[in-house]
């Protein structure tokens, strides 16, 4: 990938640093009036997503992370990998538990999700903002309570929990927003 | 809703008005204060063939020629033909320099007193800051103080986890300066730091009783370094050798090297009277006077 001057350095821009790609999230240029400039980076591992500080002086290299998107269809689970599919290639593309994490509770059969890959190696999935699921198991509402704003834990075909009105019941179809894991709205069962 | 816009939009170019007007008092202020002291302004070349040669500064390349990194060999020039007190603001232009401290292209204010040192400049820039402070109303009571006086090594052993000496050997003098020295500096009243090693003041005078130290002063405010002077190097052959020095330096670094600017040299062959300068970034200045902590907003269009 290409290795480019410090002088080009950028919030946002994203780095192999040993081995591993990163992304500038926050930059800093200074310079004494008759010295070398220092660049000063915060970095955030974009696998482990740890920080740290890193500088340069002018004049050092740095080399770019090549990163890229593929938009890949949610197949099947199979032993301990999540099994995707490409769209127009077709190709199947497997991603370890590590690298779906939690966003396993959001994952729809034949879902579309973004996946981040760090030269041939998937490193992150982004889901969209919303997704809808239905609800596996929930506890009736108690009757006479009609309060606003109550809720009652319930949970998804993945086991996610979460909290919803006492008006929803086993079955129903409900809205997530997959930033927060919350409750958006109850959805007509399109059946 | 569109009330709200256009309120934001008259309050921003209101203040960006007052920052425009304020910018205009300071440039009218500076003027003053050299005319009050028989100082002569001058303007000299913006395009030159041979910009000083600096280890660490880059000029940006202009049609065959290099825009100016600073007005100084010119101005230095003039006091060889005579000339005894002499002040230019103007712009200036450094490459790949861009943060919220620095643009590729800033303003600077430089002057130079024939017969007097570096001394002499330390008292006219806290008579400088005082009138300005004065004429813009602005922090009167900060930059009426005394500055404060500390050496470079001092500096470092109050603020810096480790000495100088040692972030030389360690080769990150820059990043202790700048992120463990530099925001402690003129905190309560202007600092002063002086005593820098000869090696880091490429134009400057070696102090008599001690060689391996310059007649370099810079002046920090509220942690920004705002100018840098000298006891200017007089003597030709001293000069033309920190010259090939720093060509040596950056041609073994494979940076771009300048020829040596043949016509300052034979000025000071000769003759060049004893005298002291300084460059003052007026931007800079803009900001602390006006407590902006980003150069943009003292700019006219700090965002292009």
């Amino acid at each position: 990938m290409a290795v480019i001057g410090v002088e080009q350095l950028k919030k946002n821009i994203k780095l192999k640093i040993d081995g591993q790609p990163h992304t500038v999230t926050d930059f800093t240029f200074t310079k004494p009036g008759k010295g070398q400039a220092v660049y000063r980076c915060k970095l955030k591992n974009l696998i482990t997503g740890n920080t740290f500080d890193r500088s340069w002086r002018s004049g050092d290299n740095v080399e770019k992370a090549d990163l890229s998107t593929r938009q890949l269809i949610f197949s099947y689970i199979e032993d301990n990998a999540f099994v995707f599919m490409d769209g127009e290639t077709y190709d199947q593309v497997m991603l370890s538990k590590d690298v779906v994490g939690d966003n396993a509770h959001y994952l729809i059969d034949d879902g579309e999700v973004e996946v981040l890959f760090f030269e041939d190696n998937a490193i992150d999935i982004q889901l969209p903002n919303f997704v809808i699921k239905p609800i596996h198991k929930s506890d009736p509402g108690v009757k006479g309570d009609t309060a606003t704003n109550v809720t009652k834990p319930a949970y998804t075909d993945t086991g996610l929990e979460l909290h919803v009105p006492i008006f929803i019941n086993e079955g129903d179809l409900v809205k997530i927003d997959t930033r927060n894991g919350e409750y958006v709205e109850r959805v007509n069962a399109k059946k | 809703m569109a009330n709200t816009l256009s309120e934001l939009t008259l309050r921003s170019s209101l203040s960006r008005l007052n920052s425009l007007k304020q910018r205009s008092d300071l440039l009218q202020a500076l003027r003053r204060f050299f005319w009050q002291r028989d100082f002569i302004e001058v303007e000299t070349p913006i395009r030159l063939i041979t910009p000083a040669l600096e280890d660490y500064i880059d000029a940006i390349p202009a049609n065959g020629k290099f825009l100016r990194t600073s007005p100084e060999l010119h101005m230095k020039r003039l006091l060889c033909e005579g000339a005894e007190k002499i002040f230019q603001i103007g712009a200036c232009f450094r490459e790949h320099e861009h943060g919220e401290r620095h643009r590729e292209e800033f303003t600077m204010l430089e002057w130079y007193e024939a017969h007097c040192d570096y001394r002499k400049i330390a008292g006219d820039l806290h008579e400088l800051f005082k009138f300005c402070s004065v004429e813009l109303n602005s922090r009167q009571e900060y930059f009426s103080q005394e500055l404060e006086v500390l050496s470079l090594e001092d500096a470092f052993a109050k603020y810096a986890k480790i000495s100088l000496e040692e972030s030389i050997e360690n080769n990150n003098f820059e990043e202790t300066l700048c992120f463990e020295v530099e925001p402690h500096l003129g905190k309560e009243r202007p600092t002063l730091i002086n005593d820098y090693p000869a090696s880091m003041a490429a134009l400057s005078r070696k102090k008599q009783n001690a060689p391996h130290l310059a007649e370099r002063f810079e002046v920090y405010v509220d942690g920004l370094e705002l100018a840098n002077a000298y006891s200017e190097l007089t003597n030709a052959n001293e000069q033309r050798q920190r010259f090939q020095e720093c060509r040596d330096l950056r041609k073994s670094q494979k940076r771009i090297t300048y020829d040596l600017d043949e016509n300052f040299l034979q000025a000071l062959e000769n003759g060049m009277p004893e005298a002291g300068g300084i460059a003052l970034g007026v931007d800079r200045l803009a900001m602390v006077l006006s407590g902006a902590k980003d150069i943009s907003s003292v700019l006219a269009f700090g965002d292009e």
